[in-house]
């Protein structure tokens, strides 16, 4: 156990419209049956990577259910485990969460008294899987200060939602824009949000931010400190997505409905973990038609089903038409409804026919809570 | 001092011979059923929604399926700090070393581990069924006649009851005889195999019978207690109950599951059947495939047809295929354009492209004609199929098979039986 991990779970932004009214976005549902978390913590523990510290904020209440138990990941050990921080009143200290790089001061305590030379920080937004012991052995490798992970961005990417970074011939980071409005790349390299730093390094530049009322990570650290320490990219060139955005979250659920990606995630070494629900398999009655789609355990189809995620316990009834869209967690629809590039949020319960239809590019957030009846 | 009001034995060391190849391996008990569950996760899931806490899992027959699936009992809330399952096979003692030779052979021999929870009330279970109980209600009914045994009954109709081992009682449902198989039934209620035993009177008759050959609950422990004068009353359990003891009650039990509102329903909110499951990702279907009337598992692939059907968790089903009134367990791949009927394949098979199974006309089967029967093919554990193959119906397949294994190559006809145990796909 050379390293000890951190997840930065709190964030929220304006990007995931009413999506994110009732859960951070390290809670979102994603690919059927994972939340986006699951990403991280997996690649963390298949990395025996086993101390990990989740801070969270923003509406922790769904994040904190996902995470109840630490076993789901493998955490739940006797050396290291899972720790869940949020913000606390102590007498020296009543803020809030003033950034990244405070969140980490507040809990300073959990770097001091780890006694791993290491830390691996990521964010809890990001769907991907990544090995962080080829990511440590390219540190120390490259004597990096630290080491930033980053992914290329593919065409017709909004940049300004990202990191673009530059680099010498040597990978070592040159200019550091923080969501710029243009970049003269097409395909620029971005950074995932992935970091590793020596443990001590980190303390000490952690402190010196505080010292001077600086509480933003990347802004703060990295692009201050990039002439004066060795910061170094690590290119992640297999899938990665951040999915802090109502389209590139619906994008990257549609990603699945790709077999290459789901060979990826799915059926090769190693698995994603997620809290299991102990739901019964997926039931079709007769009538149900469903083509190219993702269902999962729990749910009930009765009728159309085309180029969509239905996740887990979500009842379609008969005659109904779902196509291009998300149908999140326990969701029970009536029938004769049609549903065209929709999300509809979880434990939602829509009436028989009605329709609702987003556009290719402005998806549809759907939101209805009515009485459920029970059948 | 622990003390447990009741403890739940559970036998799961029979073979379970009439499901033919798919015991090859394993104990009944492990056998795969309803897409994603194990046969003995619904006494478990039964013990833990009834508050028992406290199993023992008593193993002989192939028991490492079992012993990986139920482990230290996390998915059944079963690892606790005091009590919790624990599997218990047959040990050498200082002086001797025997298998568990019956029912109640078995439980004797674990009375140590039955003292240490000090109990007032032990519950035996049979790990074949099928079944949501609430043991809760069965004790309470114990409770309040005073029994000394508590039988749980089940009534089946008339003309089957002859079948059966039936209880007589009296109106207070108090046991005044037992008839086992008679030709002229006299009662309806048949024995489940579910008995609450008051601690004190199970242990004794346990010690008095500790010689018996073979002792067993139904031959020799109730009518040793019976005869002595114990109270034993029957309780009537009316929800749905199956025995999936044969291959074809074991596939119409699966069937039964497709129905829009089946009689045993495992969606309901109440009363979850808890299981060890491995895969959690959704299942993908494509726009090639067509899915009718069926159950699929987690992390499976259908790329072609599905019609009435169980399918496991991790199966792939590619373009052209057609699985009509199948049971499919997890892990097996079915290649381009293969056509299965009234199939029932064990895990991690491997079926290559255009293969039919289940053609042909009837035939008996030539070596168990009682066990493969109904027109069911039946694959084993780890079978490999290879490209183009034919086979009839009422035929078993094990094993590593090529096409020097059939007739010209490509044909099984019906009633032939295929076991080659030496080789299997891990």
């Amino acid at each position: 156990m050379r390293a000890i991990g951190i997840v930065l779970a709190g964030g929220n932004n304006n990007r995931m419209r009413e999506l994110s009214s009732k859960r951070a976005i390290a809670a979102m549902p994603i690919a059927g049956s994972y939340r986006a978390i699951d990403f991280a913590l997996s690649s963390l523990s298949n990395s025996h990577i086993g101390k990990v510290a989740v801070l969270t904020q923003y509406n922790s209440r769904s994040l904190n259910e996902h995470l109840s138990s630490s076993k789901w990941w493998d955490f739940g050990r006797k050396q290291g485990g899972l720790f869940v921080f949020t913000p606390t009143i102590t007498p020296d200290n009543s803020f809030w969460y003033r950034g990244t790089a405070d969140s980490i001061y507040q809990n300073l305590n959990f770097l001091k008294t780890s006694h791993e030379p290491y830390v691996v920080i990521c964010s809890g937004d990001g769907i991907y899987k990544l090995d962080f012991n080829k990511v440590l052995e390219y540190h120390v490798a490259k004597k990096a200060d630290i080491t930033v992970v980053c992914s290329r961005a593919t065409p017709g990417t909004d940049i300004s939602r990202y990191g673009v970074i530059e680099t010498d011939e040597d990978m070592r980071i040159t200019t550091f824009d923080e969501k710029p409005f243009f970049c003269k790349e097409a395909e620029p390299l971005i950074s995932t949000g992935i970091y590793v730093i020596r443990r001590r390094q980190l303390i000490e530049m952690i402190e010196k931010a505080q010292e001077e009322e600086r509480y933003e990570f990347v802004r703060d650290i990295i692009i201050r400190y990039k002439e004066l320490k060795k910061i170094y990219v690590y290119e992640h060139t297999e899938y990665w997505r951040n999915i802090a955005s109502v389209e590139d979250y619906y994008q990257t659920n549609m990603d699945f409905l790709k077999r290459d990606v789901r060979d990826y995630f799915f059926r090769q070494y190693p698995d994603v973990y997620s809290k299991i629900d102990d739901l019964p398999p997926a039931k079709y009655n007769a009538g149900a038609t469903v083509k190219n789609s993702l269902i999962s355990s729990g749910s009930i189809i009765n009728g159309n089903v085309e180029n969509s995620v239905i996740f887990k316990q979500v009842y379609v009834g008969n005659n109904c038409t779902i196509k291009n869209s998300i149908i999140l967690n326990d969701v029970h629809i009536g029938d004769n409804t049609y549903l065209e590039n929709c999300i509809v949020e979880s434990r939602d319960t829509i009436r028989p026919n009605v329709s609702y239809i987003g556009e290719e590019g402005r998806i549809k957030v759907v939101v209805e809570k009515n009485e459920r009846y029970l059948i | 001092m622990i003390r447990k009001e009741m403890i739940a034995m559970l036998l799961a060391g029979g073979q379970g011979s009439r499901l033919g190849i798919l015991t090859s391996d394993m104990a009944k008990p492990a056998v795969s059923y309803g897409g994603k569950y194990r046969i003995i996760d619904f006494p478990l899931s039964n013990c833990i929604n009834s508050g028992i806490d406290t199993v023992g899992v008593l193993t002989q027959y192939q028991p490492l399926r079992l012993n990986t699936h139920i482990g230290i009992g996390i998915p059944w809330d079963l690892d606790r700090n005091i009590g919790g399952v624990s599997i218990l096979p047959p040990y050498e003692k200082s002086d001797n070393a025997e298998w568990y030779t019956g029912t109640a052979n078995a439980i004797y021999q674990n009375l140590k581990y039955m003292e240490y929870y000090n109990p007032e009330y032990v519950l035996i279970l049979g790990g074949d069924h099928i079944y949501k109980m609430d043991y809760e209600i069965l004790l309470e009914f114990h409770k309040s006649n005073k029994a000394d045994i508590t039988i749980a009954t089940y009534p089946v109709s008339w003309e089957e009851a002859s079948r059966f081992g039936l209880v007589i009682t009296d109106e207070s449902k108090k046991v005044l005889e037992f008839e086992e198989k008679p030709a002229k039934p006299r009662s309806n209620l048949a024995s489940m195999g579910i008995y609450i035993f008051s601690w004190k009177v199970l242990k004794e008759a346990l010690i008095k019978l500790s010689d018996q050959p073979g002792c067993d609950f139904g031959k020799h422990v109730i009518p040793y207690c019976h005869e002595n004068g114990a109270n034993i009353y029957a309780f009537e359990y009316n929800g749905y109950w199956k025995d999936v003891g044969t291959l074809t009650s074991y596939w119409e039990s699966n069937m039964e599951l497709i129905d829009l509102v089946p009689d045993f329903n495992l969606y309901e909110e109440f009363w979850k059947i808890y299981t060890k499951s491995d895969v959690i990702p959704p299942q993908y279907i494509a726009g090639s495939a067509t899915v009718s009337r069926s159950i699929i598992g987690e992390g499976t692939e259908v790329y072609g047809e599905v019609y009435n059907s169980v399918i496991g968790s991790g199966v792939t089903i590619e373009e052209g295929c057609v699985v009509a009134d199948s049971i499919i367990m997890k892990g097996t791949s079915i290649g381009h354009g293969s056509k299965l009927y009234k199939t029932i394949i064990a895990e991690n098979c491997v079926i290559g492209n255009d293969c039919e199974l289940g053609v042909g006309e009837q035939k008996e089967n030539k070596q168990h004609p009682n066990i493969y029967c109904n027109g069911l093919v039946t694959l084993g554990e780890g079978t490999v199929i290879p490209d183009g193959v034919k086979v009839g119906k009422n035929t078993v397949i094990s094993g590593v098979t090529t096409p020097s294994d059939y007739e010209g190559g490509n044909w099984l006809d019906s009633g032939e039986s295929l076991i080659r145990a030496d080789e299997r796909l891990a």
